[in-house]
């Protein structure tokens, strides 16, 4: 039983990475009815960004310039890189898909396919092919929970990851600014007639998905410290097929799709051999989304969502 | 006045003049001027070579010593000139006229006579043109699988309009199912032991291989295309992609195919002109497919598959065979894939083939035959004419991608019917 719940410990851990990453797939499907497959990418650009601006605090701190305590540097760490990231998103959004909002959709979808490349391409040139490992920014410590060990860090990831979650959901549910993104995953067509300025608001959901991707890969960092540039491959691929496992443009299915996915390749990695994870968990995929084929909360598609 | 300007002969632009100088020239004439460029390169290459300070044949149009040696650009770019460009040029304006009155004549006599003349003049420019170095006959036929593999992806991606990622699953299935074949029948091998038919018999029988590595991919089709079409809407898109990453990793824990460190040694049986064939053969069916009544029904079912289903059409039953048929081709090309690099693992149908085949659909243009085989041959060159920026290529390539999509989102020369008789007929009567 013990050993039951360690998993689930690590399962949570490993599902909240999906969950954030699903997060910002799932608003941009949701919102502009389009594929961000750039997304993954932006995930690896966001850890990387928060590498170099926990090695500056660090660096900063240690000198002695401003004397920080980690919890500081780390907190100031995610902010930071949120903030940056969101750019990264917004150029995303200006260079690759509003020039093609009026395109075949999936024409859009390749040039994230190709931004994403470029992201890829451009680490690596910048940065060169070896690994680079996070600044350890935690002091890891381990505690006793009747057998299970649940260190700092992970409470730390789960419990954050759930925070942003549901900051997320209230606001998306409770503020204007989410209200007008309803609103366009609704109907995209009568929506800016009635004065919503759609060109902010895909901006802004890019932004967010973003910002929430940027968190993902800094606490990747944090509990798997070393980075490469094709990192955002792998997750990236699987956080999108859980966004869209979750429902179009739903929040709380992107979550559980997230959760679901870290589940599935924990226990089947405790049960089986390792290598036959991917198979398993995009075969359960395959099944759920032959009798579910809208995901768990998506709409049934109509046509009428997109003229 | 604008347009008694351009009526009058005198005041036409250059690039009308030169339209208009070469409007008369039938594709006979264009083919027999590359001909006329491949016969010169082999015969005067060397000489030329020489005396321009090149240390060989530039072999795929100069690119390598033009991104790696600056001091030989003005004698690559001569070359160039001398070699491809004034014949091209200079064999068409002088026997256009005669070779239009010859491409009359056999229009005439009998197009098929006519079809097969074209293909085989094609043939002979691709055979000179690959035997200078076997660095080009190999991305000449790299080139031309590209070319089966993007048609195939185009009828479901541009003629059906739905998002299919599993080409790569595909392609896996038709290489290891093919190498699968021949390795066990005709090759004494560590991973299947003796071979069980006498070695003659293999390249008669490789049709066969490659046949079945088709009908294997398209019975993995059916399994997305099952549960896929019974919606409209993106779930293809999905359905596909876990396809693909499912087959990867099946293959990667099949030990009998030696799981990850993937299978070699299959027998060199894919020659120059088994590609060309099988392209041609792939071409021909593929463009008859998407001009028969089916591939009416599916732009129809593309476009609005109510009115179609209203029409009635049978609009899964379309869907389903589209998406069978495409699968077929790509499987075929698999396995021309893998007896051509005579290796295959499990990681080379990734997402990177993905990108790579997506990126050949969409450059070249939806719906279209000639856009497939535009956009596979082009990016399939410069991804080879590229390769000495090493990793720049990824973003030049991808970058060239995103402009393309956003000045023309439907790829280069789309919607564009291919047809043969049209092309092969004789320019100037109508």
């Amino acid at each position: 039983m013990t050993f039951f719940f360690q998993n689930l410990i690590n399962a949570l851990q490993w599902g909240s990475f999906y969950a954030l990453i699903a997060l910002g797939y799932s608003m941009v499907y949701g919102v502009l009815m389009l594929f961000n497959f750039a997304h993954g990418d932006i995930f690896m650009v966001g850890a990387y960004i928060g590498f170099g601006v926990a090695t500056g605090l660090v660096a900063l701190s240690s000198m002695g310039a401003l004397a920080m305590p980690h919890w500081l540097i780390l907190v100031l760490t995610i902010l930071i890189s949120m903030f940056l990231t969101s750019f990264v998103g917004m150029i995303v959004e200006r260079v690759g898909y509003r020039p093609l909002r009026d395109a075949p959709r999936a024409s859009a979808a390749i040039t994230g396919l190709m931004i994403g490349i470029i992201l890829e391409t451009g680490n690596l040139a910048l940065l060169g092919a070896q690994r680079i490992s996070f600044p350890a920014l935690v002091q890891s410590s381990t505690y006793d929970l009747g057998g299970v060990f649940v260190t700092n860090k992970k409470i730390m990831i789960v419990v954050v990851s759930i925070a942003l979650m549901y900051a997320l959901h209230l606001f998306v549910r409770k503020t204007r600014w989410g209200m007008a993104m309803r609103a366009m995953a609704f109907d995209y067509v009568v929506v800016p007639l009635l004065g919503v300025p759609i060109n902010n608001i895909a901006r802004m959901t890019f932004a967010i998905g973003s910002a929430l991707a940027a968190v993902a890969g800094i606490f990747f960092g944090v509990a798997y410290p070393v980075l490469d540039p094709y990192m955002g491959i792998i997750f990236g691929w699987k956080a999108f097929v859980a966004a869209i496992l979750g429902g179009r443009g739903s929040i709380l299915g992107a979550c559980l799709a997230g959760f679901l996915l870290g589940f599935i390749e924990i226990f089947v990695a405790m049960i089986f051999p390792s290598t036959l994870r991917d198979f398993i968990a995009y075969s359960i995929i395959l099944l759920i989304l032959t009798f579910r084929p809208h995901g768990f909360f998506g709409e049934p598609y109509s046509a009428r969502l997109r003229l | 006045m604008q347009i008694n300007n351009s009526l009058s002969p005198e005041n036409k632009t250059l690039a009308n003049r030169i339209r208009d100088s070469f409007a008369q020239v039938p594709l006979l004439a264009w083919l027999c001027g590359v001909l006329g460029a491949v016969l010169l390169e082999r015969f005067l290459g060397d000489p030329l070579s020489e005396l321009l300070g090149l240390p060989k044949i530039p072999a795929l149009f100069g690119a390598v010593t033009i991104l790696k040696k600056p001091q030989l650009i003005p004698g690559t770019v001569a070359f160039l000139f001398l070699m491809y460009i004034v014949p091209v040029i200079v064999i068409p304006r002088l026997f256009g006229s005669l070779l239009n009155r010859l491409a009359d004549w056999l229009f005439h006599l009998s197009p098929t006579v006519s079809v097969a003349i074209h293909l085989g003049l094609l043939y002979l420019i691709l055979y000179l043109w690959s035997d200078i170095s076997g660095y080009r006959l190999l991305t000449l036929k790299l080139t031309l699988i590209a070319i089966i593999v993007t048609l195939s992806l185009n009828v479901i991606n541009g003629y059906m309009g739905e998002f299919s990622c599993s080409h790569p699953g595909f392609l896996a299935l038709g290489a290891y199912t093919a190498s699968v074949f021949t390795l066990f029948f005709f090759v004494d091998d560590k991973v299947f032991g003796a071979a069980l038919l006498p070695e003659f018999l293999g390249p008669f029988l490789f049709p066969i291989a490659l046949i079945l590595g088709g009908v294997v991919a398209a019975i993995g089709a059916i399994a997305i295309a099952v549960p896929s079409f019974r919606t409209r809407g993106d779930y293809l898109a999905i359905i596909s992609l876990a396809f693909m990453f499912i087959v990867k990793s099946v293959i990667e824990n099949l030990e009998f195919v030696r799981g990850p460190r993937g299978l070699s040694s299959q027998p060199n049986y894919v020659d120059l002109p088994t590609v060309f064939l099988w392209t041609v053969a792939a071409v021909w069916i593929i463009n008859n497919f998407v001009r028969s009544t089916t591939g009416k029904a599916l732009n129809a079912v593309r476009d609005d598959e109510m009115a179609a289903d209203a029409m009635t059409v049978d609009t899964r039953r379309t869907k389903i065979v589209a998406f069978l048929f495409a699968a077929f081709w790509a499987g075929v090309a698999g396995g021309l894939f893998a007896h051509v690099l005579r290796y295959v693992n499990p990681g080379t149908f990734g997402i990177q083939k993905l990108a790579e085949v997506l990126a050949m659909v969409y450059f070249g243009g939806l719906n279209s035959v000639y856009g497939s085989i535009v956009g596979a041959v082009s990016l399939s060159l410069l991804g080879e004419a590229l390769r000495p920026l090493e990793i720049f290529k990824w973003i030049i390539i991808p970058l060239l991608l995103i402009l393309v999509m956003i000045y023309r989102p439907t790829g280069l020369i789309a919607f564009k019917e291919f047809d043969v008789m049209k092309l092969i007929r004789p320019k100037g009567k109508s």
